[in-house]
């Protein structure tokens, strides 16, 4: 399949490796990936703000960037969650609607296109506490949230459990938001950062020497509250697990 | 998280019975350390939600406290919802009698009038918070009524119900526990279900040893019960008006059902001879029948606990006695015309969304400014006075477990995304957000210009943060480290490893 690769502004500046990764991952299993160079960001953290309309010359150059393509792939629940649920400061015509349900976050793909049902070159002799950032758990339904009486499922576990070596440990308030929340990290820095440190000691109560995650957004926001408040618990992305990091 | 004591250790109560409610599991405090108050109000100005949230976690015994009580409601809530196989089931039949009704609400609203007056109960109707106060004071005048006892209602306190009525020389006495506390305390309820659940022990002795003359320093919480219930009950038995809300009205029988834990509510409406009622006009429900989901919803949602304690039918006055019902509207009618919002009206107040809520778990629900906090106050202050409460909907990650929590479904991170969208149309919003708002979409609609902002990591470091989180690194660094610059972007690695590939 021919993939357009979203990398995220973030991702992008602060996080490569999990870039690379993604990339990796793909083409491991045989796809056409291709990055588009003029690519910049989805919109969301304006959206989020509420300014809608400031948005619409991104979401143009998103769809220059990404016709075309069997799939876009991104290793960024938030984002692609903002693209398949909020990206409308544009005419909603089949060619965006089109781009917007093609575009989906890693581990979809991997889990629900790829069905990928092993990854012999990953191993992870690790204890991991899994973060479902909100906009995969709760919008792009990654896993079965807490609250609603559903038949539990996790995506990203069944794609972790498939790696060599790794462990799982539970926090006591699995799906507790984090607090980073885009703008809201900022607006809101206090309440932002007591979340974040909640958050990271809650994993690192439960034994967690990684905290894995498909949104790198958390994860940036995390590893600064882990640090400043001096948790030893490290971060990787769930692409970085999966293509084979630390085998 | 309150970690479980061995049941040995847990407290007991008088009859030796284990304490399962968080107030078991809090213990007296070894250091002091005074209540955070709330929002600073300041006229119209916009509410500083941040600020006062701010103020709350710098008294970290009482965030502690406050977060892990409210997460062990939702615990409870999970409990027993995993105790209901057709749970989902409920709260979608909830959802659709909510919506179906609210879609006809002009229908039974006066379906609900002319029955109500048949079963001998005088019907008022009131458009505003001043009318509705009106009503009551006129209703309290005719019977020459000086004193009202009253169990918690959200909308008298959405209305001012109480400063209105000292104002006219009427003394009003809260009969729920907690509501007494704030009353006392000169304070707004911080939760719809549970209002003085910011307040430790300690506050609790303080204010009672002021207003109250308990024993400064006691703060055994059945010495604290007993001694405000002697001191109140007197008040509750010589009033002349009892006065309740209504959690359900329905339509069909032209009766209504309050929901309380301490039985305060029957207490004001059967000790005086009078009952006023002041209900929402959101609140109705067809069909007795219907009762059953709602009933079986309300109680599980709000404190994980199978049903109130008290659940009173009011069918008409007793022999010799008078009730009347206040019908208010206060802006309900137009957020019904408000095609993003209406489905608001759904709510029943159970309050679950404030206990699910991890900005409302560690901000404490006075931090709002505002009659209703947490998630559903994000939504439906606004309608009130939108730039008062403009900064609200910005008070949420948009997480969406309130969405996951809510027994009648209703969609509140999206309608508090929506609210965002709506304040800003509105011009509602500070123009230095609306300023880097606008230059982040020009600069990031140029990839020229976003790759040159971002060329090296240093300068990327310097303007990511900054455009897209418009207020720079201040507010990222005080509380957080900052992202550790990588050698290069994945764009320049691509570049050099994947350089050939279009």
């Amino acid at each position: 399949m021919r993939i357009g690769l979203f990398i995220p502004c973030y991702i992008d500046a602060f996080f490569p490796e999990v870039g690379v990764a993604t990339l990796e991952l793909l083409e491991r299993f045989g796809h056409d990936v291709v990055y588009p160079r003029n690519q910049t960001c989805c919109g969301q953290p304006m959206a989020n703000a509420g300014f809608n309309a400031d948005c619409a010359d991104v979401e143009k150059l998103f769809m220059d960037n990404f016709r075309g393509f069997d799939y876009i792939v991104s290793p960024s629940g938030s984002c692609v969650h903002h693209v398949r649920d909020n990206f409308d400061a544009i005419e909603q015509n089949p060619e965006v609607r089109e781009v917007r349900t093609r575009t989906l976050e890693l581990v979809e793909f991997l889990h629900d296109v790829q069905k990928a049902d092993a990854f012999p070159w990953a191993r992870f002799p690790h204890r991991v506490g899994l973060h479902n950032s909100c906009g995969t758990l709760r919008r792009l339904k990654h896993a079965s949230p807490s609250e609603l009486r559903i038949p539990p499922f996790s995506k990203p576990l069944n794609l972790l459990s498939k790696v060599a070596g790794i462990e799982f440990v539970t926090p006591a308030r699995p799906d507790e938001c984090c607090g980073f929340g885009g703008t809201f990290s900022v607006f809101e820095e206090v309440v932002s950062a007591k979340m974040g440190y909640d958050k990271v000691s809650d994993h690192a109560q439960a034994g967690a020497e990684y905290i894995v995650s498909a949104d790198s957004s958390c994860m940036m926001h995390q590893q600064g509250c882990a640090e400043r408040i001096g948790v030893p618990v490290k971060f990787i992305h769930i692409a970085q697990i999966l293509n084979g990091a630390g085998a | 998280m309150s970690g479980q004591r061995p049941a040995d250790e847990a407290p007991k109560a008088q009859d030796g019975r284990r304490l399962e409610h968080a107030e078991g599991t809090s213990r007296p405090l070894r250091i002091s350390e005074p209540q955070p108050r709330g929002a600073v109000i300041r006229g119209d100005r916009p509410v500083d939600q941040a600020e006062a949230a701010a103020r709350f976690i710098a008294a970290p015994v009482h965030e502690k406290m406050h977060d892990e009580r409210l997460w062990d409601l939702r615990q409870k809530r999970d409990g027993e919802m995993h105790a209901i196989p057709e749970w989902e089931e409920l709260r979608s039949l909830a959802s659709a009698i909510k919506e179906h009704t609210l879609s006809r609400l002009d229908e039974y609203l006066v379906q609900f009038e002319e029955r109500a007056r048949a079963n001998g109960i005088h019907v008022h109707w009131a458009r505003d918070a001043a009318e509705h106060n009106r009503t009551v004071h006129r209703i309290l005048a005719d019977h020459g009524a000086r004193s009202l006892i009253k169990s918690k209602s959200m909308l008298t306190e959405e209305c001012g119900l109480r400063p209105y009525l000292a104002s006219v020389g009427i003394e009003v006495v809260e009969t729920d526990l907690g509501e007494r506390i704030q009353q006392l305390d000169n304070e707004d309820p911080s939760h719809v279900v549970v209002p003085a659940v910011h307040k430790l022990r300690e506050d609790v002795s303080e204010v009672f040893a002021k207003t109250l003359g308990t024993e400064p320093g006691n703060t055994d919480i059945h010495y604290l019960a007993e001694s405000q219930r002697q001191k109140t009950r007197p008040l509750i038995l010589a009033a002349d008006a009892g006065m309740t809300g209504g959690n359900f009205v329905v339509a069909e029988t032209g009766t209504f059902v309050v929901c309380t834990n301490e039985g305060n509510a029957d207490l004001s409406a059967n000790l005086p001879p009078l009952h006023i009622a002041s209900i929402g006009i959101e609140k109705l429900i067809p069909r007795l029948e219907h009762l059953a989901v709602f009933v079986r919803l309300l109680s599980r949602s709000a404190l994980g606990s199978p049903i109130t304690q008290y659940t009173s039918h009011f069918r008409g006055p007793r022999r010799g006695g008078e009730m009347h019902v206040v019908l208010v509207d206060n802006g309900r009618s137009e957020r019904l015309g408000m095609a993003e919002f209406w489905t608001s009206l759904k709510c029943i107040r159970c309050g679950a969304c404030m206990n699910t809520c991890p900005v409302y778990r560690r901000s404490g629900g006075l931090s709002y400014g505002a009659t209703y906090a947490g998630p559903i106050g994000l939504i439906i202050d606004p309608t009130f006075n939108a730039r008062k409460y403009s900064s609200l909907p910005y008070s949420s990650t948009l997480n969406g477990s309130c969405t996951n929590v809510c027994p009648v479904k209703i969609n509140i991170h999206e309608q508090i995304y929506a609210w965002r969208r709506e304040l800003v149309q509105r011009h509602e919003t500070p123009f230095v957000k609306k300023a880097a708002m606008k230059a982040a979409g020009q600069l990031l609609s140029q990839p020229a210009a976003y790759r040159a902002a971002i060329a090296t990591t240093n300068t990327a470091l310097e303007h990511l943060p900054r455009f897209v989180l418009y207020n720079g690194l201040n507010a990222w660094g005080r509380h957080r480290e900052l992202p550790h610059p990588p050698p290069q972007t994945f764009h320049s690695w691509y570049e050099q490893h994947r350089g050939d590939k279009t």
